[in-house]
């Protein structure tokens, strides 16, 4: 059990370190801070401009805060799915390595989590530097003392966890497919962008995707954020709810999404080695 | 008995597209026949050699043994583990290298990448670290331990694939064309390097494939000839050899071809043979195994009444290259020789 901790570690700590030197070699330290910095801030400035265009600015605050708090913590969503279910088609198409991490004697989902690190961290980074933001040059009413810390932090930890099993999720199908799954990564985000509340309460989508909304751990997650972040809430839906209730129904929802991702993972895994498909190039 | 690798009934097709089946399939529509009840059995401590042309199955085998494929029947077990029901098993104990490839994580250097792979393995730093120091050393890389993969040569790169399957010490290798297009002396370190590994421990076992019959003449136990997916035969290289002693094996190089050579094999006396044109010398080499030396006066005739001048001819020792000739009836290289 120790032993398989330590392998469990290790793998990931070094998937880590392989993804953080993908991330961060491209440019010199400096011009990857600045990029760092200024890209989620001019990512969210296109949601504010598009914000004050269309309500002239006559819709309340708490709203604009509401949109503004769940557009920051949907990068991860992006981010790190796009990371995590991207390392199939680069590990194959690019580098040509997959089949020697493949048969090494590792967890492949070890792996592809720990390649998704550094994308957690730099979107970490971007989500407290885009709330800053707002909170200074927006005005966006956020007290840094009365941030339910513990709540934010479990809430994070959750939600990464849930993207995570979606990237593995989508990394499998990425094993059968070619240029195919970058695609299927931005269209998986844009759907959960859409059912999951990301910058309005799922109470103004149709009562069927409302359903499918409530499936979601994501729409959950986003709530508790919001609920740590801003302390309160202003979707009705979601509003009955306390706290606890919330992390009860984001936690079951995330369980069954993890045995989902597992199971669909292993099939399409054992699809691809029947097929001959882990290492097939594609050249795409 | 200890097996490092046991195959049994061994099959694995493809399928293919319509428009490639009719030219590639064998027998059956639709289908490429990658290994064909192949069964071998390879002892625990052997350096063994997979030998065929392209195509033969050999990389099927590999990947098979390697879990990165699975079989269509058949049972594949890897050190006494079935590769189908306990892959993880599989992984723990072995490695892959395999050559013509230009694979690697630019962006890190020679030794991150050896020492990366190392903690994947599960060796502790400091082993990983001495043995990364004699890896480099023993294959003249210590200069470019620095070096970031996406500098290197292709050559280079090879080299680093195969430091990287050696560093995680793995108990059974598997070596699929290592020495694939590298330079004359980056193979023979390559060579050198499999020989010294193999004294280190008598229990590591190699599986090499190749196409270079001189190379695993040189460096193998015992070698099987597999073609269109069948094991053709299985002995070591003396014995194999020893099956054309009584032949007359003879080569010829005439000026480049363009056709004729079919009829070859029609000759009074000839055995076998195989032909290779060699566009670049403007010549046609042909290999050539005759029941009675005395036939080589109507294979001289024959060219003779074709024209073709004989740039030199000379008696060989049979080699393994020979063997397969004779077994299969046409070449390593060339695709359409024929049989007597």
């Amino acid at each position: 059990m120790f032993e398989n901790t330590k392998d469990t570690i290790r793998t990931i700590r070094t998937a880590g370190k392989l993804g953080w030197a993908m991330e961060s070699n491209w440019t010199d330290p400096f011009l990857f801070a600045i990029y760092s910095v200024v890209r989620p801030i001019a990512s969210s400035l296109i949601l504010v401009v598009m914000y004050y265009v269309i309500t002239r600015g006559k819709t309340s605050l708490d709203l604009f805060a509401f949109i503004y708090v769940g557009n920051a913590f949907f990068m991860y969503v992006v981010n790190v799915l796009f990371g995590i279910s991207w390392v199939i088609h680069d590990d194959r198409e690019h580098y040509q390595m997959i089949r020697y991490i493949y048969i090494a004697p590792m967890k492949m989902y070890y792996y592809l989590f720990g390649r998704g690190i550094a994308k957690m961290v730099l979107t970490t980074l971007a989500v407290i530097i885009t709330i800053a933001f707002g909170m200074l040059a927006l005005k966006i009413p956020i007290n840094l003392m009365t941030i339910n810390y513990p709540l934010l932090i479990f809430s994070v930890l959750v939600g990464i966890f849930i993207i995570t099993c979606l990237g593995i999720l989508l990394a499998g199908i990425s094993m059968v497919t070619a240029h195919h799954s970058y695609a299927l990564t931005e269209g998986i985000a844009g759907l959960f962008y859409l059912a999951c509340g990301a910058i309005y309460p799922i109470d103004i989508l149709p009562v069927w995707l409302q359903y499918i909304s409530k499936l979601l751990p994501l729409t959950y997650w986003l709530e508790l954020v919001r609920r740590a972040i801003l302390g309160k809430s202003i979707s009705t839906t979601l509003g009955g709810y306390s706290d606890f209730q919330l992390i009860l129904i984001m936690l079951g929802t995330t369980l069954v999404l993890a045995m989902f991702s597992n199971y669909i993972y292993r099939s399409i895994e054992h699809i691809a080695r029947k097929h001959g498909k882990i290492d097939q190039l594609t050249n795409y | 008995m200890n097996y490092a690798v046991e195959t049994f009934d061994l099959n694995r097709s493809f399928k293919l597209k319509k428009a490639k089946n009719k030219k590639e399939n064998n027998n059956t529509p639709g289908k490429l026949i990658a290994l064909d009840n192949a069964s071998i059995k390879i002892h625990q401590g052997e350096l063994f050699g997979l030998l065929g042309p392209n195509g033969a199955g050999k990389t099927t085998l590999i990947k098979i043994l390697s879990t990165l494929l699975l079989p269509s029947s058949g049972t594949a077990l890897v050190d006494g583990v079935d590769v189908v029901k306990q892959p993880d098993q599989v992984r723990k104990r072995i490695n892959m290298v395999s050559g013509g490839e230009h694979c690697g994580y630019g962006i890190l250097n020679v030794r991150e990448t050896l020492w990366m792979f190392s903690q994947f393995y599960g060796i502790p730093t400091q082993v990983a670290q001495a043995r990364i120091d004699v890896l480099l050393k023993i294959l003249k890389m210590e200069e470019f331990a620095k070096t970031k993969i996406g500098k290197l040569s292709t050559g280079l790169r090879q080299k680093l694939n195969f430091m990287r399957g050696f560093v995680c010490g793995p108990k059974i290798m598997f070596l699929d064309e290592p020495t694939l297009g590298l330079d004359v002396q980056i193979a023979r370190d390559v060579r050198a390097y499999i020989r010294t590994w193999m004294k280190e421990n008598p229990e590591r076992t190699v599986l090499l494939t190749t196409h270079y019959m001189a190379e695993a003449d040189e460096l193998c136990d015992r070698v099987a000839i597999i073609d269109k997916g069948k094991v053709m035969v299985c002995d070591t290289p003396g014995n194999l050899k020893k099956t054309l002693a009584g032949e007359a094996v003879f080569r010829i190089e005439v000026p480049l071809a363009a056709n004729g050579m079919e009829t070859f094999g029609q000759i009074s006396g000839v055995k076998q043979f195989a032909y290779e044109h060699k566009s670049h010398l403007g010549r046609t080499e042909l290999k050539f195994i005759l029941h009675d030396e005395s036939a080589i006066s109507n294979v001289t005739e024959f060219l003779s009444n074709n024209s073709s001048k004989i740039v030199s001819l000379s008696k060989m020792e049979p080699s393994l290259e020979d063997v397969f000739v004779a077994l299969v009836g046409r070449g390593l290289k060339d695709e359409n020789g024929s049989q007597n």
